[in-house]
């Protein structure tokens, strides 16, 4: 397969991301710049973290007017692979993408540590290495965290099976401590988590990578 | 000079916990009156005078940027401005 990872001005898990594509499940990845107008030749496309546009007037706001997201929407509607983490998640929330918006932590400061997470949902092109309930050890690097959605939301999410990831520890205070979603199709993820930052166990954990291979997975069968 | 001055706010039902720190420091100040805060964000538009249909991109704007409808609100005035 082969990954776009956009780089939007102020992103800062792109390098991150990109050595995940390249070292952890050997396949090809590019750094695509926000002002580029095609994803062309691209199989999956990953946006980063970090804090595109300084997190001016919302995080995510701004660089949903970037050039290169009309092509991030083309893939999400081809049903194509989709993946924001962090501030990539707050961008396709803010697209509309994804349902519901990330806002500031409930304990109003930033949250810098490795947190236990369960997989609600095993069966997504993001999950299908990981057991059902499974629990994984990912890092979070956040101010700007707490998943709200309204009721109507959170009971679609829950028919739909879309909620993929949850906090053990409710720790930013995220509507029914939900840290992953998808859309309805289930080809867009977006996680405030850091897989890309879980990829070997010398850094702490390498529970991130499952992540990376069930996409590889899915994609195999897909293919065939 | 047309100016329209936009106010976003959070939604009631969204836990505003800007404003929620902002109460406790003023509370910590002594003013223990104080019963609500709330935080949003200001903005300033400016249009020229001989174009008349900019309520309509104030709103365009206001949806498609200053706000998200998912958490927020929004409300403007109108007024001259030199």
């Amino acid at each position: 397969m082969k990954f776009a990872v956009i780089n939007f001005p102020g992103s800062n898990c792109d390098m991150d991301l990109y050595y995940a594509v390249r070292d952890g499940i050997e396949q090809q990845v590019e750094l695509v710049d926000y002002r580029a107008q095609s994803l062309e030749g691209f199989d999956g496309v990953l946006i980063p973290g970090g804090f595109s546009y300084g997190d001016y007037l919302r995080s995510g706001a701004i660089a949903v007017h970037a050039p290169i997201v009309k092509e991030i929407i083309r893939f999400a509607n081809e049903g194509k692979i989709v993946l924001g983490i962090c501030n990539g998640f707050q961008i396709l929330t803010e697209l509309g993408l994804l349902p519901g918006a990330l806002i500031q932590n409930g304990q109003s400061r930033f949250i810098c540590e490795t947190v236990a997470l369960r997989v609600v949902n095993n069966e997504t092109a993001f999950t299908n290495g990981y057991s059902k309930n499974e629990i994984i050890n990912i890092p979070i690097a956040h101010g700007e965290g707490r998943y709200y959605c309204d009721d109507k939301t959170l009971s679609e999410l829950e028919a739909n099976n879309q909620i993929v990831f949850k906090y053990l520890e409710n720790v930013n205070g995220s509507v029914e401590h939900i840290a992953g979603v998808t859309n309805k199709q289930k080809n867009v993820l977006g996680m405030m988590p850091h897989p890309e930052r879980a990829i070997e166990k010398i850094l702490g954990s390498d529970d991130g990578l499952k992540l990376f291979q069930s996409i590889i997975n899915y994609q195999v069968k897909v293919n065939n | 000079m047309k100016l329209v001055k936009v106010y976003v706010t959070l939604k009631d039902s969204v836990l505003d916990a800007q404003g929620e720190a902002i109460k406790s420091a003023i509370h910590s100040m002594g003013y223990n009156k104080v019963e609500n805060v709330g935080m949003g964000k200001y903005f300033e538009l400016r249009f020229a005078d001989d174009y008349s249909d900019f309520e309509k991109d104030v709103d365009a704007i206001c949806d498609d940027l200053l706000a998200n409808p998912n958490i927020e609100t929004y409300r403007y005035e109108i007024m001259e401005a030199e």
